[in-house]
C-alpha cells in the first residue's frame, strides 16, 4: 500500500490528517497494522481528554501484543472513531481509512510547529 | 546465526513472516493469524514443528530408565505406538520440561520434547543414564547440517554423527478434516493410519504418523526424513492443508487449555501447580521417579484455572488477578478466535472458585473476569 501524500507521520508510526475546520484526525499507519498482525481490541481515549504531543494515549491489542498509541499533537480530544472499535479488524483492512480519534488544538502556533516536526510520506517510507 | 528447519525455503516461498523462537527462525503467520486459527477448527491447518527435538531411545533398560525419568509411567503403555505426555522432573519436582513419549517395544521408544529446552533436556537425560544399559539419538536436524549426534551409554557406549537421511523433520496437520486431506495426499498412508486410536502411532515405511496435536483438534503429528520434508509440505498443501504459524499454534493450544513450557510452567512450579496432576502417576509405590519425594512434601500454594474476560480488552501474560482469597498471576492470556473473547490460563491463590468472579488489572484498570475451567474449546466445540 502506497503512503498517502496528504498526511503526516510520526517516527512511532501514527498518522496524522489536519482538517478543513481546524481538527486534527489521527490514525496508525499501513506498516504499523502489518506489524501487529490481527487487530483485535482498541482502547481510545476519553472524549475531554487533554493530551501533549507525543504522549501515550490509545492502545491497539493484535492477537499477538499490546501496543501504545501516541498523540502527534497537542490538544483536546473531540470525538473517537466508534465503528473501529465495534470492529478492530478495519484497522488491518485499511489503516489510513480507519481513523481512531480526533484533537482539536488548542493553540494554532504550537500546532503549526508539532505538525512542522512530523515525517511527509517519504520520509516516513525513508525510516521503514 | 538464527536456527533454520528443512522446511525454511517452504516458508518462505509461502510468503510466511518469520520470528525468532528460542534461536529459531519460525513462521509466525503466512498472512492472517485469526483465519489460520479457524481453519484448524473448521477444516485443516498444518505447522511446521521441525525446531521441536526427537530422541530415539533404545536398550534393554530403556522401560527402566523412562519409570525413573519421567512422572507419568511408561509401564502403562504396552499397545505399539501408544504415546504418553509426561513431565520430567528435577529433585525438587519442578518442571524440566513437558514431552511426549511413544513407545514401540520395551526396548524402543521416541521421546519429543520442546524447542527451547532440548539442549538442557539432552543434557539431564545424558547424566541421567549412568547405570542403565540404553542410548538415546536426537534426530534433528538444524540449518541443513545432520548434526545430530548424543550419548549413548552402557556396554555399546558410542557416540556417532548421522547421516542427512537419519535426521528427521515434523509436520503437525490439524483439525476436523486433517486426516481426510492427509490420506488425500498420501493415499497409501490410509490402511495403516485409519485404525489408529488418539494418542497412538504408527510407523509407516520410515515416516511415523501420530495421531497427537497440540490444538485441540483431530489430526496427525507425522514425523518423517528431513530430506522428505519439502515435497511432503507440498502435497499436503495441494490437498487442501493451510500453512499455520507458531501465532494460530498459540492461540489454538490457549483455547484447548493445553500448558507452555516455559510460560505456564517451569523449574520453579511443580506439576501440581500446572494443573498437570493427572499426569503424575503414583500407582506403583516400587516406582522411584527423579523429583517424587520433593512433590509428596511440596504442598501446591495455588491452583491452575482458566479466566474468561467479561469486559473487553486482552488478557496478556503477567497481569496481576485480584480475588478474595490473595492475588493471582495470569501465565498466558490471548484474545480467542473462537469465543471472540480473551480468555487466560492463570496460576490462582487456593480455594477461589471455578464460576467465581475476580478482577484483572489491565494498565490503569481493574476489568472483570470469570473464573472457569482452563479448557475452552474442544473438537471445534466452545465449552464456555
Amino acid at each position: 500500500m502506497t503512503t498517502p501524500a496528504n498526511l503526516k507521520y510520526a517516527a512511532s508510526h501514527e498518522w496524522a490528517k489536519a482538517e478543513a475546520d481546524g481538527t486534527v484526525t489521527i490514525g496508525i499507519t499501513d506498516h504499523a497494522q502489518e506489524a501487529l498482525g490481527d487487530i483485535v481490541f482498541l482502547e481510545l481515549p476519553a472524549v475531554g481528554r487533554v493530551v501533549k504531543a507525543g504522549e501515550e494515549c490509545a492502545v491497539v491489542e493484535s492477537v499477538k501484543a499490546a501496543s501504545d498509541i501516541y498523540s502527534p499533537v497537542s490538544g483536546e480530544v473531540v470525538d473517537i472513531n466508534q465503528a473501529a472499535v465495534d470492529a478492530p479488524e478495519s484497522v488491518n483492512a485499511d489503516a489510513y481509512a480507519t481513523w481512531l480519534f480526533r484533537i482539536k488544538p488548542a493553540n494554532a502556533a504550537q500546532l503549526v510547529t508539532e505538525l512542522g516536526g512530523l515525517l511527509d510520506a517519504a520520509a516516513y517510507d525513508a525510516t521503514l | 546465526m538464527p536456527l533454520r528447519t528443512p522446511l525454511y525455503d517452504s516458508h518462505l516461498a509461502a510468503r510466511a513472516k518469520m520470528v525468532d523462537f528460542s534461536g529459531w527462525e519460525m513462521p509466525i503467520h503466512y498472512g492472517s493469524q485469526i483465519e489460520e486459527h479457524h481453519a484448524v477448527r473448521r477444516d485443516a491447518g498444518m505447522f511446521d514443528v521441525s525446531h521441536m527435538c526427537a530422541l530415539d531411545l533404545a536398550g534393554p533398560d530403556a522401560t527402566r530408565w523412562l519409570r525413573h525419568l519421567l512422572a507419568n509411567d511408561v509401564a502403562k503403555l504396552t499397545t505399539p505406538g501408544k504415546a504418553l505426555y509426561s513431565c520430567m522432573l528435577d529433585q525438587d519436582a519442578g518442571v524440566i520440561d513437558d514431552l511426549i513419549v511413544y513407545f514401540f517395544t520395551p526396548e524402543r521408544y521416541r521421546i519429543v520434547v520442546n524447542a527451547g529446552t532440548a539442549a538442557k533436556d539432552i543434557a539431564w537425560m545424558r547424566g541421567q543414564l549412568e547405570g542403565f544399559d540404553a542410548g538415546l539419538i536426537v534426530r534433528r536436524r538444524i540449518n541443513g547440517d545432520a548434526v545430530a549426534i548424543i550419548a549413548a551409554q552402557g556396554p555399546d557406549a558410542k557416540e556417532r554423527r548421522l547421516t542427512g537421511s537419519d535426521s528427521v523433520a515434523m509436520i503437525a496437520v490439524q483439525g476436523p478434516r486433517a486426516r481426510e486431506r492427509f490420506w488425500t495426499a498420501f493415499p497409501d498412508s490410509r490402511a495403516a493410519t485409519e485404525p489408529l486410536a488418539v494418542f497412538q502411532a504408527a510407523e509407516w515405511k520410515d515416516w511415523m504418523i501420530a495421531r497427537t496435536g497440540y490444538t485441540g483438534e483431530d489430526g496427525f503429528e507425522i514425523t518423517i526424513p528431513a530430506d522428505d520434508a519439502a515435497q511432503v509440505w507440498q502435497k499436503l498443501l495441494d490437498a487442501g492443508v493451510k500453512p499455520c504459524g507458531l501465532g494460530a499454534r498459540d492461540t489454538l493450544r490457549l483455547e484447548a487449555g493445553m500448558n507452555l513450557y516455559g510460560q505456564d510452567m517451569d523449574e520453579d512450579i511443580s506439576p501440581y501447580e500446572a494443573g498437570l496432576k493427572w499426569t503424575v502417576d503414583l500407582k506403583d509405590p516400587a516406582r522411584d521417579f527423579i523429583g517424587k519425594s520433593a512433590l509428596a512434601a511440596r504442598q501446591p500454594r495455588n491452583q491452575f484455572a482458566g479466566l474468561l474476560l467479561l469486559d473487553r480488552g486482552v488478557l496478556r501474560a503477567h497481569q496481576k488477578v485480584v480475588t478474595p482469597q490473595g492475588e493471582g498471576e495470569i501465565t498466558s492470556g490471548t484474545f480467542s478466535p473462537t469465543l471472540s473473547q480473551s480468555i487466560a490460563l492463570a496460576r490462582l491463590p487456593a480455594g477461589v472458585a471455578i464460576g467465581s468472579e475476580v478482577e484483572v488489572e489491565i494498565r490503569d484498570k481493574r476489568l472483570k473476569a470469570r473464573v472457569v475451567k482452563p479448557v475452552f474449546v474442544r473438537n471445534g466445540k466452545p465449552l464456555i
